[in-house]
């Protein structure tokens, strides 16, 4: 186990854990905020540099601070480490720089983009961005590029996380899509054109921080915020049938599936439950889903009664069970 | 004449022959290392030489070898980074194309002492004639007992592989080295892990510059302790500076650490001076990544000392009036070049080689030579040279490899030191854009 302190909180992780990992054990405004890191994908992580933190004691063998600020991601925890993160002026400032890199070559068509009000991107520039832009130049523009009925890849919008690349390798048997060439001419795409095809395709969606790769079945139906989420699940021989359904009155205009509260996804689904059941009588509902009350989804969105945490705890058991009453601080 | 060790029989007829080699006194370090030492005291030799990377950074190369791990059942790798990509830098390629044997010599010693059984040198692509004449060279080698099975009969075996590139320069980076040798994409990797733990395929492995390599036979000849009396202080040994730009001698030179820099530039056994009588504006010392300094500034350090062709002195100074000695890719500039010029000329390099790994360097470097355009072609704004130094800022440090900070530090320190001419491009654009335009000084600032 190791010791280290957080922008001034202590926290005990085990040893190996990431600087990022110990600060959602801990939690709330410190976590760092990760766009191409992804718990569930080996190997993710360390390109988008907006988790940089500053290391002010290496450990408590070597306590001199590390030379750069490191991505938090991928830099494994010592014992005795001091990590700044929103302490730190210098690791704002560098943040703010990141985000900016972001955004330059974005082409910013968030009224226009299927991702908006569920996009990390927006939510990090909203967080940590500056107003206005300095970039005077155009913008990169790439071809549109075909890969299939079911995925649109959006190439200008893309951030480079590689969150998709190492989903088809690790999640599906064939990768047929990658980076291709370098520098800001990188772009994913399939080499020769070609049809991204596999029973578990559909998950590349899920984990795309931004509006790069969208829902072609769910492109231009509704915004976000307009659908109500629940939570659904249904027998699936291919995965955990696990699901949120993204629901438009009783139609079931969009399922993705399942996220916590870092949009990681919790079990990946197959393209049969994300792409052919779209019906209600497909799916046995299990409830409506928790939208952070920050988000734009949460509007007009009502999962529980707004009752005092502290009322609900004086309600005999018998009644909370029957309501479904969870106290969850509002 | 000072002490040549790399480049002493680089004009003997034949060298690149084994025969000629030997007869040259060539593999006796081999003979010595395998047959009398043991691994441990070949590291040792090389740590007492205090013999540093020659590829730029400047880290020891015998404690480098000295954090090699050593788990039970793990081969462990040697890796020549033969990558030369560096605007600049021309040194290994005249040692690999002239004397391949040097090379070879200093592989088989090296893999020796890290207990390696398989070597690679990877080689940039561009080179392809030279990855010919290591071939040869180590062909001569299998067939004379050098490599292979039970080298010279002491038991020890190696084998040694050269890998062509594709041409990018971020391949010279030593983690997008191993990927790109072990079949990837070429993107540099996140440390920690460092590849002395975890390297090519996953092992323990060293990658070290050729002309480290290339010093180890002659450490091992005549001791390290021979080696740390040449030159001066923790920069020991010799060092190949490939001179380039104004001069009047260019060419790659092996100079003993701690020369006179004023001497290197103008004396007529090396670069002979400015040529066409002209002034020294500018140079860049260490190839392309490293901050630019005007003449003065060069020859002397911000508090009047001469400045020695030494690691330490090059930095003095720090980056606010130092540089770097790098890899010893020495620009000199004479009064009729533009900085300007310059300056997007070598962003337009690092735009076109980033990765585009990571976003700070994808998108910043493509931004800044975008600003930099701008300014050279007349169209700039007071604002965009301040943008201009932001940006930097916001791309060093903050990337995955050393790209991003060789990336920024011409732009910066072109800024710091040449901002007046920047200034004569915003606010005189017609003069700035005639062909062959220059800033010649202050009195082309003032309003015509």
């Amino acid at each position: 186990m190791a010791k280290i302190t957080f922008d001034g909180i202590e926290v005990e992780v085990e040893d190996g854990t990431t600087i990022l990992n110990a600060a959602r054990k801990i939690g709330g405004k410190v976590v760092p905020p990760a766009m191409c890191y992804y718990t569930p994908l080996k190997g993710s992580g360390g390109k988008c540099r907006v988790c940089l933190v500053k290391v002010t004691q290496g450990s408590a063998k070597d306590p001199r601070p590390m030379p750069k600020l490191v991505a938090s991601c991928v830099t494994p925890v010592q014992d005795g480490m001091v990590v700044e993160n929103t302490l730190s002026p210098q690791v704002l400032e560098a943040r703010k720089g990141v985000v900016e890199m972001l955004l330059i070559n974005h082409p910013l068509d968030c009224p226009v983009c299927d991702q908006a009000g569920e996009c990390d991107l927006q939510n990090l520039s909203y967080e940590h961005g500056t107003s206005g832009t300095r970039y005077e130049e155009e913008r990169r523009t790439f071809d549109r590029q075909d890969i299939g009925p079911l995925i649109q890849l959006h190439m200008n919008r893309c951030i480079l996380c590689y969150r998709c690349v190492y989903t088809a390798d690790q999640i599906t048997d064939k990768r047929v899509h990658g980076v291709l060439g370098r520098g800001d001419a990188a772009e994913i795409g399939t080499y020769i054109e070609n049809v991204i095809d596999n029973d578990f395709s559909g998950n590349v969606i899920d984990v795309c921080p931004v509006g790069a790769l969208t829902d072609k079945t769910f492109r231009f139906k509704n915004r976000v915020w307009f659908t109500k989420p629940v939570d659904a699940h249904r027998d699936c021989p291919k995965c955990s049938g696990k699901v949120v359904l993204w629901n438009r009155g009783s139609d079931v205009l969009r399922v993705t599936a399942r996220k916590n509260e870092y949009g990681e996804v919790v079990e990946f689904i197959c393209n049969e439950c994300r792409f052919e059941k779209k019906e209600m009588s497909d799916w046995i509902i299990d409830g409506p889903r928790h939208i952070a009350r920050a988000s734009v989804i949460s509007a007009n969105h009502y999962e529980l009664p707004v009752v005092n945490p502290q009322i609900i705890a004086d309600l005999p058991e018998s009644t909370t069970k029957e309501l479904h009453l969870i106290p969850r601080p509002i | 004449m000072g002490l040549k060790i790399l480049t002493e029989h680089i004009n003997v007829p034949g060298i690149n022959t084994l025969e000629t080699y030997r007869k040259m006194g060539g593999y006796r370090s081999v003979e010595k290392a395998v047959k009398t030492m043991t691994s441990e005291e070949v590291v040792e030799e090389v740590k007492k030489s205090g013999l540093r990377g020659r590829g730029g950074a400047g880290f020891p190369t015998g404690l480098k070898w000295s954090f090699l791990a050593k788990p039970e059942g793990k081969p462990r790798y040697l890796v020549c980074n033969a990558d030369e990509s560096e605007p600049g830098t021309f040194k290994d390629r005249v040692l690999m194309e002239k004397i391949p044997h040097a090379l070879i010599e200093g592989m088989i010693t090296s893999s020796y002492a890290l207990g390696a059984r398989t070597s690679y040198i990877y080689i940039r692509g561009e080179l392809m004639f030279v990855l010919r004449i290591l071939e040869k060279a180590i062909a001569e080698c299998y067939a004379a007992g050098l490599l292979g099975e039970n080298i010279l009969g002491s038991g020890y075996s190696l084998d040694l592989h050269v890998h062509p590139g594709g041409g990018a320069y971020i391949c010279g980076e030593e983690t997008a080295l191993l990927e790109s040798l072990e079949g990837k994409r070429g993107n540099p990797r996140n440390k920690p892990p460092f590849p002395a733990v975890w390297g090519l395929y996953g092992c323990p492995t060293v990658v070290n510059n050729v002309e480290s390599i290339a010093s180890v036979p002659w450490i091992i000849n005549n001791t390290g302790d021979e080696y740390a009396k040449i030159g001066v202080g923790r920069s020991t040994g010799t060092k190949l500076i490939s001179a380039s730009g104004h001069i009047n001698n260019p060419g790659v030179y092996e100079i003993e650490l701690g020369l006179p820099v004023e001497e290197f530039l103008f004396s007529d056994e090396y670069c002979g001076g400015i040529w066409k009588g002209r002034k020294f504006k500018a140079i860049v010392a260490g190839g392309s990544s490293v901050p630019i300094l005007p003449g003065e500034l060069f020859l002397k350090t911000a508090e009047g000392t001469p400045r020695l062709m030494t690691y330490e002195s090059l930095s003095e100074g720090g980056f606010v009036s130092g540089t770097m000695l790098g890899s010893g890719g020495f620009i000199v500039m004479d009064d009729t070049t533009c900085i300007v010029r310059n300056t997007w000329n070598f962003s337009r390099f690092y735009h076109h080689e980033s990765c585009g790994q990571c976003s700070p360097c994808r998108e910043g470097t493509g931004w800044m030579e975008k600003i930099l355009h701008r300014l050279e072609h007349g169209h700039g704004n007071m604002h965009d040279i301040d943008l201009l130094v932001n940006v930097s800022k916001q791309i060093e440090g903050n990337t995955i490899c050393p790209l991003g900070d060789a990336a920024a530090w011409p732009v910066a320190s072109a800024v710091r030191h040449f901002r007046d001419e920047f200034e004569w491009h915003v606010k005189h654009p017609e003069k700035a854009t005639a062909p062959g335009a220059v800033y010649s000084g202050a009195e082309d600032l003032a309003f015509a």
